[in-house]
């Protein structure tokens, strides 16, 4: 079975989700492409888009009729010779609609899983947890007689454990995207020793013709994306915690998110960031990679309580952001959730009195935005960092020893193995979270 | 062409700002201004020039698209929205792609020599913001036959003069035509900056060269022989002058100092369901300019500056060649030597012209007569050029589809 015919029937899990239907999106685009090839011409391509919300069924059709067409607007040159033989379509919106059609056209939306026993290949974007993507792959495996090639999108489950426990051979990897898929260039490729070398080598040439980046990780519970960003949720979490014993939980938050943001010159404050995935994406993922480390609990009561209260961030169907450690307007932070009094506190109470606190900043002009596709970011980081190691403020300090851990963690990353190299490590830190630096580095190790 | 039988001045012009990518003021996912409020706009702009709106005794408006970019047509019906005054007066619009504008002040010309009028209100207008470029480029293909629409480039009318440019290219060296192109770039941005109006007014490249040299050539994603720096804008803009006999400058109480002479004019077409007969040469563009002179009496010699019809930085090179100004394959040493920079030779587009004002494709032809009375009644500010007594003329290009519609016309300084 070639590329192209592997491709023929495909099946996505969780179809409908933040992550399926991104998945979806871009394998539609994949497939109907090779539809349009001389040489496929008028055989049939089926992608089963299995999701069990109805809602989100009708839902995923709105997205991939928008994101289509604006994936298409972007290829209309090559669209008009793939085309060039229908002399009804005239016009590049003529062609464009078309095309949207043919994409629509493959999709099967599905609510029942008997849909994929005829896929040979499956992606599995359910939720994360364990038990279900075992039960789902092995139900389907059990029922498939192509022995298809699945390819989870598990941000943190062992794929030897699924392998295993599904009984599937060697026919699951790791595909893990970033959300959201369609977007983000980064896809963690997750093999382990029994992994089948054909499915390994489609999923590369697959990643290509999507245009992805591609990191190797090895199995190991998190990866590397989780791997870093737990840890450093983590420690921003206990830095807080250290801190509320000399002011309110709030202005800690607001501090420790600032110094992220601002001192350690990344998109978005940490905080931010763990509202962005979702406290309780973040609470599950911690709670699944934990067992399998040694000399490393990596809980948070913090993230406990509030999930016990409700406060969960993540987002809403259409995209904006919902309150988390911060509250939200327009998609910009306005208020900091405090603990005691289980309300939001406006930042501009406390913004002034937590600047001041913090102390100077290296550099105001170094900022993410301005520094990101700078050419000299090396040079510029180096002294900024230089600067900031000779500082005596507050701020610049919490920003060192933050610096510092961060980079312990992509070392930490490469020693146990999950990582081949500090190149893979910082690729997923540049590429999957945007920031403007590797973790692993030399800014903070100056004595 | 027969010599003009009576007298016919330009007066009153007014721009409004071209509009879209390059202006600060502009986002593309915000809600602007429609065609409505340029036309309006442009139009009270030339009346506020004038004693009464009463004294006009006609109104015509040149426009290509408002039928697919705004869903609107009949658009005489808008010369009354400028002013209640011109409500139940004569209007009539007129359609000849990026050649409108051109066609507009041929009617008034026409209207003003026959004797119907005294004086004519007229207005280009294009606003073409409406829609994304791709599918603009359908739309714009309009200037094309339709029938050759289906082989035609996505984005239709660069894939015209992209293969114009590999013409050029092949015949003359690719490097060669390109530096010439780079610098028909570089002047268009350097005098649109002085240009408030224009769409580059805010330009701010320190190094135009630099930045000319970073675009490359993909036609994978655009086409083969040019880049986007080598087009003309898409612009929402409207521009408005009077035309008027004699009698209707001092009946609307203008100045002569105020004016311009139309001394000569042509308009010529090609065979639209034809090719080009030769794709290095812009041969409708070389008739109507020779005619147009012609007719004024004058040589390119005498010329003190010229609006010629750039939509792409390669037609601006043949219309240097078609012009006479170098022969054919020297335009582009001309261009790259400079002499059709603002203290070249011969200035050229002295506010950016198409590539660097805009182009709103339906006003163009009357922009360009816009500026060129600027230029010759000194109102040009800070993109003024000397004029020389002993070349005092000026003349304006203006181009519909791919060398079609071509209408050149001759001024000079009313006396």
């Amino acid at each position: 079975m070639n590329y192209d015919e592997r491709l023929r029937n495909v099946t996505v899990l969780g179809a409908a989700g933040k992550m399926g239907s991104g998945i979806l999106l871009l394998t539609a685009v994949e497939m109907a492409d090779l539809s349009l090839k001389p040489e496929n011409k008028g055989k049939p391509y089926c992608l089963n888009a299995m999701d069990l919300s109805q809602e989100g069924l009708a839902g995923l059709l709105r997205y991939l009729k928008t994101q289509v067409t604006k994936i298409a607007e972007k290829k209309i040159v090559w669209l008009r010779k793939m085309y060039a033989d229908r002399a009804d379509l005239i016009e590049n919106e003529e062609i464009l609609n078309q095309y949207v059609f043919d994409v629509l056209s493959i999709v099967r939306p599905v609510t029942k899983i008997e849909a994929a026993y005829e896929s040979n290949l499956i992606f599995e974007a359910v939720s994360e947890n364990k038990d279900l993507k075992v039960k789902l792959l092995s139900q389907i495996d059990q029922n498939n007689s192509n022995s298809p090639w699945y390819f989870t999108n598990t941000s943190s489950v062992p794929i030897n454990i699924i392998d295993n426990e599904a009984n599937l051979g060697g026919r699951v990897l790791g595909f893990h995207f970033y959300n959201p898929p369609a977007v983000q260039r980064l896809v963690e490729l997750i093999v382990t020793d029994g992994t089948n070398k054909e499915m390994e080598e489609f999923a590369k040439v697959y990643a290509k013709n999507l245009k992805k980046v591609v990191v190797p990780s090895n199995d190991y519970a998190g990866f590397i994306g989780n791997g870093h960003f737990m840890r450093d949720a983590l420690y921003a979490i206990q830095e807080v915690e250290r801190l509320n014993k000399e002011m309110p939980f709030t202005e800690a938050v607001y501090c420790i998110n600032k110094i992220a943001q601002d001192y350690l010159v990344r998109p978005m404050g940490i905080f931010q960031l763990i509202d962005y995935v979702g406290i309780d994406v973040v609470q599950f993922i911690m709670n699944v990679m934990n067992p399998f480390l040694d000399k490393e609990d990596l809980h948070s009561d913090l993230l406990d309580q509030l999930m016990d209260i409700g406060v969960k961030g993540g987002q809403n169907s259409d995209g904006s952001q919902k309150d988390g450690f911060l509250k939200y307007e327009k998609g910009r932070p306005v208020a900091i959730f405090d603990l005691e009094t289980k309300s939001y506190v406006e930042t501009s109470a406390f913004a002034d009195k937590c600047d001041q606190a913090l102390g100077k900043h290296p550099n105001p002009k170094v900022n993410w935005k301005s520094t990101i596709r700078r050419k000299d970011k090396d040079q510029v980081f180096a002294e900024f960092f230089a600067t900031m190691h000779s500082m005596p403020d507050m701020g610049a300090k919490l920003a060192m020893n933050y610096g510092k851990r961060s980079n312990e963690i992509g070392h930490q990353l490469v020693n146990t193995g999950v990582a081949n190299n500090s190149i893979d490590v910082n690729t997923v830190m540049l590429t999957g979270f945007f920031h403007a630096y590797g973790p692993i580095n030399d800014y903070f190790v100056l004595n | 062409m027969k010599k003009l039988r009576k007298k016919v001045y330009i007066a009153a012009g007014f721009n409004t700002v071209s509009m879209g990518t390059g202006r600060s003021e502009f986002n593309p996912k915000k809600e602007r201004p429609g065609l409505e409020y340029y036309i309006e706009t442009a139009g009270k702009g030339t009346l506020a020039q004038v004693n009464d709106a009463d004294n006009i005794d006609e109104g015509v408006i040149g426009n290509f698209m408002a039928a697919r970019f705004n869903k609107q047509a009949n658009l005489p019906g808008f010369i009354p929205y400028i002013d209640k005054k011109l409500e139940w007066k004569p209007a009539i619009s007129v359609e000849g792609a990026c050649g409108s504008g051109g066609l507009a002040l041929v009617t008034g010309l026409k209207s003003v020599l026959a004797e119907t009028a005294d004086s004519v209100l007229v207005l280009g207008v294009e606003v073409q913001n409406t829609m994304k470029a791709l599918y603009g480029a359908d739309v714009l293909a309009g200037a094309g036959w339709y029938k050759k629409r289906k082989e035609g480039h996505a984005f239709f009318f660069p894939g015209q003069f992209s293969n114009r440019a590999g013409a050029y290219y092949e015949k003359y060296g690719k490097e060669y035509a390109r530096e010439g192109m780079k610098r028909w770039f570089v002047n268009a941005m350097e005098n649109a900056r002085l240009c408030e109006t224009a769409q580059e007014y805010e330009n701010k490249a320190p190094d135009l060269y630099a930045l000319y040299d970073k675009f490359k050539l993909n036609g994978e994603t655009f086409v083969d022989n040019l880049t986007v720096l080598d087009c003309s804008k898409v612009s929402d803009g409207a521009s408005a002058l009077i035309m008027a006999s004699e009698e209707g400058l001092g009946k609307l109480g203008i100045d002569k100092k105020d004016a311009i002479e139309i001394v000569g004019w042509a308009q010529v077409e090609r065979n639209i369901t034809n090719e080009p007969p030769n794709p290095t040469e812009v041969t409708t563009i070389k008739k109507a300019a020779h005619e147009a002179l012609e007719s004024a009496g004058i040589t390119i010699d005498e010329l003190a500056t010229i609006e010629t019809h750039d939509c792409f930085s390669i037609a601006g090179i043949l219309g240097v060649e078609a012009l006479g100004f170098a022969e054919p394959g020297k335009g582009a040493q001309f261009v790259t030597d400079g002499h059709t920079a603002r203290d070249g030779k011969i200035p050229i587009n002295t506010t950016g012209g198409l590539i660097g004002w805009g182009h709103p494709t339906g006003a163009t032809g009357v922009h360009q007569a816009v500026t060129i009375w600027e230029q010759l009644t000194g109102k040009a500010g800070p993109a003024q050029i000397e004029i020389n007594p002993d070349r005092p003329y000026g003349m304006t290009i203006n181009m519909g589809g791919d060398d079609v519609t071509v209408i050149a016309m001759v001024y000079k300084k009313a006396e």
